[in-house]
């Protein structure tokens, strides 16, 4: 076993791999039915599977050589994941795109890896470690951002975020759920491995630029969430904004150990690595559930969907357990990791002085912003999508899906409560985790009072009993519904829902995806840049017959640096083609000339 | 059994006492516009009459719309389990500090929204719209509310928070900003309009406008109690108090007139807002918080300052 490492820091990354892939690979049983032939169904399953062994290999080896191996082998095989789906045009365009991304990550990673070679003249990790020590201050910020480039593109942290909202959502929903739950996570494993670990993050502005980079991925993430009505897409923006909450706490981490602060360095490691496992499970959930509504209705577009908690009552309710984890709702898993998270800026606050108390106020302000534009976006994708009536014949007949499916959806939603309230255990073994990836000593280090409080620091009067307040809002609820039964003279009538006397409501006079986002399209007009069109379509001046109207927002990013980006290399590429003729006589003067050259620089020199 | 008597004890409380000062700043409101207006108790007769009405439920509406007003009522009360009223700080169960507060209080609106999606009327869709869209402006000037007042005193428990520490310019600041935020999540003027039934200002009421009956009465205490809780927490940080100690009865009967005063000073204010502003567009609404937000920050610069 020379070539592995088998560290705390890769066990858990193992462990996240396999806790979410596992449900997925039993789902797609039932979601592939159907679905594909008998000869891709096999080709899906040899691709999952080596997949997942290059999602094992990039957190266990301990050399950069076959590090960058598997980390292309993942990369490689996700694409045939994301062009699974050939009938569709999409697909291949989505497959495009991410490939192009993906390989300018890995060139970022390269040169890293390297510069680090250079000055370690091994590819060992704990020979570099070594040899990073003595590496010179210019050097170390360069390979940083180097790396940070390179796995910031896979995580997509904006504005690197282009590929994730087009690929992740075209894989087959089994294939992204793992892509959004595991695969961007083994790229916050390189940046722990490799920033923290080897080259150890001991300049303050590393920190605080992961933070910063992070809390606007945060709330671009959760903003185009809100716009986007393809539930699989609303799901991989909210990708994007999780990565930027596990980023929090990383940054955090890599912040305080600059500081030298040792307690809150692992604190803010553990809140972190925790809402990393958390999203595994809870975005691994949501993509199943969107899977099962795909497969059950065939779109994806919520705005035709509604209703479906009549027809599709588990997937219903898996789906609420998601979004409720997702939006950091008491008592799933959610709640306890940005209670963390926000805990960790608190704490920080405390411990440091001056403007940097503010900067991390102003931090957590955002984190806060963005967990409730989260749940406002989450009760527009379950209201919609679930609730109501059907808006379309798509939502109508649409059935509930069969067991195979729905054990992998229920062993995720069951991780998620189990995660909220064993809160306290989690920490008290993430501990190791994080210790293992900062080097730091814990063992006179307290995270958890006992096994159903968690409190951060002896000293702070600060805690949170998940499982009591479990029991709490339980026992409550239970009291109120019994008020209810026993306090009941009055009976109750089902009838139509109030329609002002309009007789009869249909499903075209429900509110919509749309409109529901409306006022955050304005508030956030500065940064969508919303566009919109209506047209009256007119019989006559009096008579209008339709009326039309169109809405989307502008993609900045996009817009600004991809457009003109491509738009350059093309331009380049044009120019380029004045030296490639055609005609051999010139191509082999261009050798001829390559050679001499050749001659005279080795002679010379 | 101490500890569980002593939260029912809280929790009756708080049942008891908060449809009070909805009925008070009702009261003061019509007062102040020469009006005799109703009762200080119409809202004990009202939900005294909502217990003993019938219901009606949409035949769109799903479990998500039966289940809300438990999980709304059951949230409610956990977090007043969590602000102290008058039970001595230390015997109330530990569930969690002010920044859980934040969370449970999105759990109860995260199912009322959803509820007000449920029966597929367009003014529940706007309600709960609108009132997602508040309250997600709401969090990042509460948290720093949170944020000021903790930087002080070096923690984030509510028991701690609400007492024993001096008024300084921050805490001030941090009260104006907290203050703001109880307009919003009050669902009063100039955010929203407990009022009026028109969907061009309604809010909160577009999201309950199809309960009824003991549903409804549910969500009504919720809601009361909830003022009350907001109320408690501004009143903790601008009139701090301590606690009562063990200095005979007539001590404690002026601990407790005091106690009631501040929140009925807090009433006050909210009710000369109310009758002296103009609702606002609910597009004004990111305006009105952003102005607490800029509040907080303000707080948490002069609470590192140490002023």
């Amino acid at each position: 076993m020379g070539y592995f490492l088998f560290d705390p820091l890769s066990v858990f990354f193992l462990s996240v791999i396999a806790l979410v892939s596992l449900p997925s690979a039993v789902y797609s049983i039932g979601y592939l039915k159907g679905e594909a032939s008998g000869r891709k169904t096999a080709l899906a399953w040899l691709i999952l599977i080596l997949f997942l062994g290059a999602m094992g290999m990039v957190v266990t080896v301990n050399n950069t050589i076959l590090f960058l191996v598997a980390w292309e082998l993942m990369s490689l095989v996700s694409y045939f994941l994301v062009v699974f789906d050939t009938k569709h045009e999409k697909s291949v365009q989505a497959g495009t795109i991410y490939i192009v991304m993906t390989h300018i990550g890995t060139a970022f990673l390269i040169a890293a890896f390297l510069i680090m070679f250079k000055y370690a003249h091994s590819f060992d990790f704990s020979a570099i470690k070594n040899a990073c020590a003595s590496m010179p201050a210019g050097t170390k910020n360069t390979v940083f951002l180097l790396l940070l480039t390179g796995f910031g593109t896979k995580a997509g942290i904006v504005p690197l975020h282009i590929w994730l909202p087009y690929a992740h959502p075209q894989a087959p929903s089994h294939a992204s759920s793992i892509m959004s739950g595991v695969m961007i996570k083994t790229a916050i494993y390189g940046i722990i491995r490799f920033v923290i670990f080897i080259l150890g993050a001991h300049c303050l502005w590393w920190g605080i630029m992961v933070l910063v980079l992070a809390v606007i991925s945060c709330l671009v993430g959760v903003i185009y969430a809100l716009m986007e009505h393809d539930i699989k897409k609303l799901l991989a923006y909210h990708s994007v904004e999780n990565i930027g909450i596990i980023l929090l706490g990383v940054g955090l981490a890599m912040f305080f150990l600059s500081l030298n602060m040792p307690y809150l360095a692992v604190f803010s490691m553990i809140a972190g690595l925790y809402h990393l496992i958390n999203h595994a499970i809870f975005k691994g959930l949501l993509f199943l559930c969107a899977g099962s509504v795909y497969k059950a209705t065939g779109t994806r577009d919520i705005e035709k969907l509604g209703g479906l908690i009549k027809n599709m009552p588990y997937t219903a309710a898996y789906f609420l357990i998601g979004a409720m984890a997702i939006s950091a709702l008491p008592p799933f898993n959610g709640f306890v990791s940005e209670w963390l998270t926000l805990q960790a800026f608190f704490l920080g606050a405390f411990s440091v002085t001056g403007s940097a108390k503010v900067f991390l106020g102003v931090l957590g302000a955002m984190l806060a912003l963005t967990g409730g534009l989260a749940a406002a976006c989450f009760v527009k994708a379950f209201g919609i999508t679930f609730l109501a009536r059907p808006r379309s014949h798509y939502a109508v007949n649409a059935l509930e899906v069969p067991f195979s499916m729905k054990a992998g959806m229920f062993f995720l939603a069951a991780l998620t409560l189990a995660f909220g309230l064993g809160g306290a255990a989690v920490i008290k073994i993430l501990s190791h985790v994080a210790a293992a990836a900062t080097g730091i000593d814990i063992t006179a280090m307290k995270f958890s009072v006992n096994n159903a409080v968690i409190s951060p620091q002896a000293g702070y009067d600060i805690y949170l009993s998940v499982p009591l307040l479990a029991l709490v809002l339980g026992a409550l609820g239970i009291m109120g519904f019994a008020v209810y039964k026993l306090s009941g003279k009055g009976k109750t009538i089902t009838y139509t829902t109030w329609d002002c006397g309009y007789y009869r409501l249909s499903p075209r006079n429900e509110y919509t995806a749309t409109a529901f986002s409306k006022p955050f399209r304005i508030a956030f007009s500065f940064f969508l840049r919303p566009y919109r069109k209506t047209q009256k379509i007119r019989d006559s001046f009096y008579h209008i017959r339709s009326f039309k109207y169109e809405t989307h927002t502008t993609k900045v990013f996009k817009k600004y640096i991809y457009d003109p980006a491509l738009a350059m290399i093309f331009r380049s590429a044009k120019s380029m083609r004045r030296i490639q003729p055609g005609s051999i006589h010139l191509y082999l003067g261009y050798i001829f000339a390559s050679v001499l050259l050749l001659i005279i620089f080795i002679n010379r020199f | 059994m101490r500890t569980i008597a002593l939260s029912l004890l809280e929790l009756l409380l708080f049942i008891a006492i908060s449809p009070f000062f909805s009925g008070l700043i009702t009261k003061i409101k019509n007062n102040i516009r020469m009006r005799t207006g109703q009762s200080i108790f119409q809202p004990y007769y009202n939900l005294a009459k909502l217990f003993s009405k019938g219901e009606v439920v949409s035949d769109t509406a799903s479990w998500i719309f039966k289940a809300a007003p438990f999980v709304v009522i059951a949230s409610t009360l956990t977090a007043a389990l969590i602000v102290p009223l008058f039970i001595v700080p230390g015997s109330m169960p530990r569930l969690g500090d002010f920044l859980a507060l934040i969370f449970i209080f999105a759990l109860g609106r995260f199912f009322l929204a959803l509820a007000a999606l449920d029966t597929g009327s367009s003014f529940g869709g706007m309600g709960s719209s609108r009132e997602m869209f508040i309250a997600s402006l709401v969090e990042p000037a509460l948290l720093l509310v949170v944020f000021a007042v903790s930087l002080r005193y070096g923690s984030t428990d509510v028991a701690a928070l609400s007492g024993m520490h001096t008024v300084t310019v921050s805490s001030l600041m941090a009260a104006g900003a907290l203050f703001l935020v109880t307009i919003a999540e009050t669902a009063r003027i100039p955010i929203d309009n407990q009022e009026t039934h028109l969907e061009l200002t309604m809010v909160h009421e577009a999201m309950v406008l199809e309960y009824s009956g003991r549903s409804l009465a549910f969500i009504e205490m919720a809601s009361s109690i909830k003022q009350m809780i907001w109320f408690l927490l501004i009143a903790g940080i601008v009139f701090p108090v301590a606690s009562p100690g063990p200095a005979g009865i007539a001590h404690l009967a002026v601990w407790i007139l005091w106690y009631m005063t501040r929140i009925v000073i807090i009433a006050l204010a909210v009710a000369v807002l109310e009758i002296s502003v103009a609702k606002m567009r609910l597009f004004r609404a990111a305006d009105f918080l952003g102005f607490a937000f800029v509040l907080g920050i303000i707080a948490v610069v002069c609470a590192v300052l140490g002023i």
